[in-house]
């Protein structure tokens, strides 16, 4: 076709391109639908509290046929009592709350502190090699073992409680931090160059929140990491100054041989650890996820 | 018809008199080589290219004649080791093959950063960002997330990001090479459009011969292995041009053979 037939063709070529150009974008658009609430509860909801129930009906059954003696394994009802106990005695909330407390602000100081530490690994290749293998290490050694050093180091103490949970969630949210930035694609980082983003306005505006991702796959197992830390802690290390903790709870509940209450015990730590997952980190990853087009929705 | 071609038409003239010895983009005598001193490969050798005020170049070649590595040159992403590159109108705009959108801002938001970067202040950047989303007619995308779009409207976001710096060099790294050819056609029109509004300066690279002689007022073919300028051509085709003109298509032989003659050169003997 040559340029004159062009002409005669198209009375005029800026009209034209627009209008194709509107049916392209109208074609080739991507419709995001959001699931409805009926699917989410059945396919998101349903099949987990089947599971919880399950467990439930098998532990009965093992009761019931008395594969053991009650003392070794209460029914459940006999663990919902001791949970009623509790309520009524008005202790319940104070104990969960006292490990709660613990456990959110060590985790927080872990986050202030972890996530410098995070960047500059990342960032400076020097502390890279010095710390990055440091940090992968600490991040496999189980926090456990730290419950005795900071005893020594601190006494029996809320500073050793503390000392132990930033020992166990510093390494993993700082390494979290590492490789959500040593996963940014590079050319965030050269599109982030050529408009400008450098040095700080370029960690703020580019570096950090292409990272965000990793980072809080990273703050999800620390908050896991301190919450295992401080039950450990709280299990070990015994003092009246400590208050009573889930932890303490457990330990205790074993001295008196109550195994309802230690089933209870272990309940608590579990329903603590799932709620703060499912109602704080959850939520946070499937929005990040979700605006970035990253969520893949299964139908 | 006539009269539209004569506004499509670059209005350099006036502001290349005034400024007939500063080029837009100047390369002089521009080497780089990769790799330790002594054992260093080659990539371009002595390139010499002036890109004039209002002027569009597309730089064509083969695998490994360097053209990325020229464009992050001129973009300052990366220094030559020998010669001079000026760009006396400040950082250019850059846009690549990937859109680069940041996928956690919406449409208008990653157009809003480059306008802060940029030093716009903040009361203006909202009503910008939607003036350039207008001119590329995406009106209505300013909340749209960059998944939610199609990869021509990606590459037009784009565009208006790097518009939104303010630059009038704009150096493009074959930004449609990924798109369909329908898709393509059109975006060759929105930059052609844009190019003569705006009174840009643009250096676009490409592998595509009709893609080079459908956009540009000139065409600067670079030999392999290192990069060399081997040949121009001046393209006096009015604008607009379609890729299927006949015009175009002649050339597009002419000068696919003279690439094919660079690329026998390195039959290996």
């Amino acid at each position: 076709m040559s340029s004159t037939d062009t002409t005669t063709l198209v009375k005029d070529p800026g009209t034209d391109t627009a209008s194709v150009e509107a049916g392209l974008d109208a074609l080739d658009s991507v419709q995001i639908q959001r699931t409805p609430l009926g699917e989410v509860l059945r396919q998101k909801v349903l099949p987990p509290v089947l599971g919880v129930l399950l467990v439930i009906g098998v532990w009965q059954l093992a009761f019931s046929l008395e594969l053991t003696t009650p003392d070794k394994l209460p029914s459940p009802a006999d663990v919902w009592s001791s949970l009623t106990d509790l309520w009524y005695e008005g202790t319940l909330f104070s104990i969960i709350w006292t490990s709660v407390w613990r456990g959110i602000s060590g985790f927080v100081a872990a986050v202030v502190i972890g996530t410098p530490i995070g960047l500059l690994v990342a960032r400076v290749k020097p502390v890279r090699a010095a710390l990055g293998p440091v940090l992968s290490g600490l991040q496999s050694l189980p926090s456990v073992a730290w419950v005795p050093a900071a005893v020594i180091w601190l006494g029996i103490n809320n500073s050793a409680m503390y000392a132990v949970i930033l020992l166990g969630a510093v390494p993993s949210i700082a390494n979290g931090l590492v490789s959500g930035v040593d996963q940014v694609p590079p050319i965030y980082l050269r599109a982030g160059r050529t408009l400008g983003a450098t040095g700080l306005a370029g960690a703020r505006h580019v570096l950090l929140p292409a990272a965000l991702p990793g980072y809080l796959a990273g703050l999800k197992q620390g908050w896991a990491f301190s919450w295992r830390s401080l039950m450990a802690a709280e299990l070990i290390a015994s003092s009246p100054d400590l208050g009573l903790g889930l932890g303490r709870y457990l330990e205790n509940q074993r001295e008196f041989n109550d195994m309802s209450g230690v089933l209870l015990g272990i309940v608590l730590i579990l329903v603590v650890g799932v709620a703060i997952d499912l109602l704080v980190f959850s939520p946070l990853e499937r929005r990040v996820l979700r605006n970035r087009g990253l969520l893949v929705t299964t139908r | 018809m006539t009269p539209a071609l004569t506004t499509t038409e670059p209005a350099t003239t006036s502001a290349a008199d005034a400024a007939a010895d500063r080029p837009a983009v100047r390369l002089s005598h521009v080497h780089k080589s990769f790799g330790r001193p002594g054992a260093a490969t080659p990539v371009l050798d002595d390139i010499s290219l002036d890109v004039a005020p209002g002027e569009f170049v597309t730089l064509l070649g083969a695998s490994g004649c360097g053209k990325s590595t020229l464009l992050n040159l001129v973009a300052g992403l990366d220094r030559p080791t020998a010669g001079d590159i000026e760009v006396p109108g400040g950082r250019p705009a850059l846009m690549f093959q990937d859109h680069a959108l940041f996928p956690w801002l919406t449409a208008g938001r990653n157009i809003e950063l480059a306008l802060r970067l940029a030093g716009v202040p903040k009361a203006e950047r909202r009503a910008e960002a939607e003036r350039l989303l207008e001119l590329v007619r995406l009106g209505g995308a300013y909340k749209k997330r960059v998944h939610e779009l199609s990869g021509g409207m990606r590459q037009r976001v784009a565009m208006a990001r790097s518009l939104a710096q303010g630059a009038n060099v704009l150096l493009m790294d074959e930004p449609f090479a990924a798109l369909d050819a329908i898709t393509r056609d059109v975006l060759h029109d929105e930059i052609t459009r844009i190019w003569a509004e705006r009174k840009l300066s643009v250096l676009f690279v490409t592998h595509n011969v009709r893609e080079a002689v459908r956009l540009a007022q000139r065409v600067v073919l670079l030999s392999s292995r290192p990069g060399r300028v081997a040949k121009e051509w001046r393209i006096d085709l009015p604008q607009p041009r379609r890729i299927e003109d006949s015009g175009v298509a002649d050339l597009s032989v002419e000068i696919t053979e003279e690439l094919r003659g660079e690329i026998r050169r390195h039959v290996q003997h």
